[in-house]
């Protein structure tokens, strides 16, 4: 049985269709993906992201703590920062993306995937022995908001009256009970507001009457977060694919003095990975779907896609996919199967469209 | 609101076969194009391949996910829809005006256990 979020019955109300997705039943689209993903990229948008899970940190060996279990690097940021990075297994394989947002001194706000709370949380549990720490879970309290797009500035501020304008990229502040960061998962500007469940349906009934912001589901979520590269846990990130695989070393430090998994990634960045995640354009308006097979010029597997859309913004078919390395360099000429055909591409950048932060 | 319209044969699948002569037309349902959303691609056979009732012919793709055809009919296709190839939203702006592939019937008693409109529209709303 799927949990609900605290906005399930304004979805519903809104005639969102729904659907399963992390544990919860989300809406996936409201009224079309490609008008609220297009709302997201021209103007704002606003998403239900309250099933994501959220773990509160504190305790004198907090800072210690984080720095064990999380690949990027914590230490000395000033009150506010926030840290994308990951947790790992020992061989380098990842538990799960996260953010890290320091809200004090040994005090440190950690959001996780929503599919992933309960291993999320037994992990964590699992790694404190030698640490004096408090560790809360906080999923079942915090709803959150995720408003993004060019004018999500304008909106925080002057619907929600939330002063936002001061905040920078991937910075958190706290204003009464509520949490509010400039991040997201869109590519665009935005920002993410965690709050009480009362808060987060007054702020959504707000931003959904004030008519400058779309309500958008995760339909669009997960074209907009493909379009600039950025992953999600379960495609491009898994127990099996690390972050050295994923592209993704810059947020793992291994200048750091430890952290679990850092061995193994010392290791694969020495010695190269098996496979690597890699963009690939297709010449025709085929779709590459996730699992679909991708293929040498000999017509031999290596590989299979993670995540492939017709790219709104753009207007290609573009997939990424884990390939043999051997295949991973631009411009390598790769096929992808869909169905019974064979479909033509070469290895691009997997950014298909850029990220228009305001930093 | 779908629309349903009288005088095809339509198939528990969602497609429709508009009958012209020896000749079927088959496409997707006004119903269907509601529950796929935005169409973004049409995959489709080529000329000259044989289709089966009841077999899988190509697919229609949304954002987010792709659906296979499932042909009502069996026979041999005369000709593809070619429009679609590049303007697939068509099937969204008007399904039924808007056929995938023409064939030439093999069995026409096929049609015979497709449903008319109103079991059709029943069959929809249940």
């Amino acid at each position: 049985m799927e949990k609900k979020t605290c906005l399930y019955d304004r979805h519903v109300a809104l005639g969102a269709l729904m659907s399963p997705f992390g544990g919860f039943i989300m809406p996936i689209q409201y009224t079309n993906i490609t008008d609220e993903h297009n709302a997201v990229r021209q103007h704002c948008g606003v998403f239900d992201v309250s099933h994501m899970g959220e773990v509160r940190i504190t305790g004198p060996d907090a800072e210690r703590y984080v720095q064990h279990i999380f690949t990027n690097d914590v230490s000395g940021a000033p009150v506010g920062q926030i840290y994308y990075g990951m947790m790992l297994y020992p061989n380098g394989g990842t538990v799960d993306d996260l953010l890290v947002y320091k809200m004090g001194d040994n005090d440190f706000f950690l959001v996780i995937n929503a599919a992933n709370i309960d291993k999320d949380v037994a992990w964590m549990k699992e790694h404190t022995a030698g640490f004096d720490i408090k560790l809360d879970h906080q999923s079942d309290f915090y709803g959150q908001l995720a408003v993004q797009g060019p004018e999500a500035e304008a909106v925080v501020e002057e619907v929600l009256g939330i002063p936002c304008s001061e905040l920078k990229f991937y910075t958190a502040k706290v204003v009464g009970d509520i949490i509010v960061s400039r991040t997201g998962y869109t590519g665009e500007d935005g920002f993410e507001i965690y709050g009480s469940h009362e808060f987060t349906q007054q702020a959504w009934d707000k931003l959904i009457q004030s008519g400058r912001c779309k309500p958008c589901g995760l339909g669009c979520r997960d074209t907009l977060r493909f379009e600039v590269g950025l992953p999600l846990y379960g495609d491009e990130l898994s127990a099996d694919i690390s972050p050295v695989m994923a592209g993704l070393s810059m947020f793992c430090k291994l200048d750091k003095e430890e952290f679990i998994g850092k061995e193994a990634l010392a290791e694969q960045k020495a010695n190269g990975v098996p496979q690597k995640l890699v963009g690939i354009e297709l010449q025709d308006k085929a779709i590459p779907r996730h699992g679909y097979p991708v293929l040498n010029t000999e017509g031999e597997q290596v590989g299979e896609v993670t995540t492939g859309y017709h790219c709104l913004s753009v207007d290609k078919s573009v997939c990424m996919a884990l390939v043999k390395t051997d295949y991973a360099k631009l411009d390598t000429p790769l096929a992808i199967q869909i169905r019974k055909k064979v479909f033509e591409g070469k290895v691009v950048k997997k950014k298909f469209y850029d990220k228009h932060y305001k930093k | 609101m779908a629309k349903f319209e009288e005088g095809l044969r339509y198939s528990e699948s969602h497609e429709y076969v508009r009958v012209e002569g020896e000749y079927g037309y088959i496409g997707i349902s006004d119903y269907a194009q509601h529950a796929l959303g935005n169409v973004v691609y049409v995959d489709m056979p080529e000329v000259d391949d044989e289709v089966t009732a009841g077999e899988e012919f190509g697919a229609v793709e949304s954002v987010k996910a792709a659906s296979d055809l499932i042909s009502p009919v069996s026979g041999t296709v005369v000709e593809v829809n070619e429009a679609l190839e590049d303007t697939p939203e068509l099937l969204n702006e008007d399904a039924f005006a808007n056929w995938i592939i023409k064939v030439q019937l093999s069995d026409p008693a096929e049609l015979e256990s497709l449903m008319d409109k109103a079991a059709y529209e029943a069959f929809c709303a249940e």
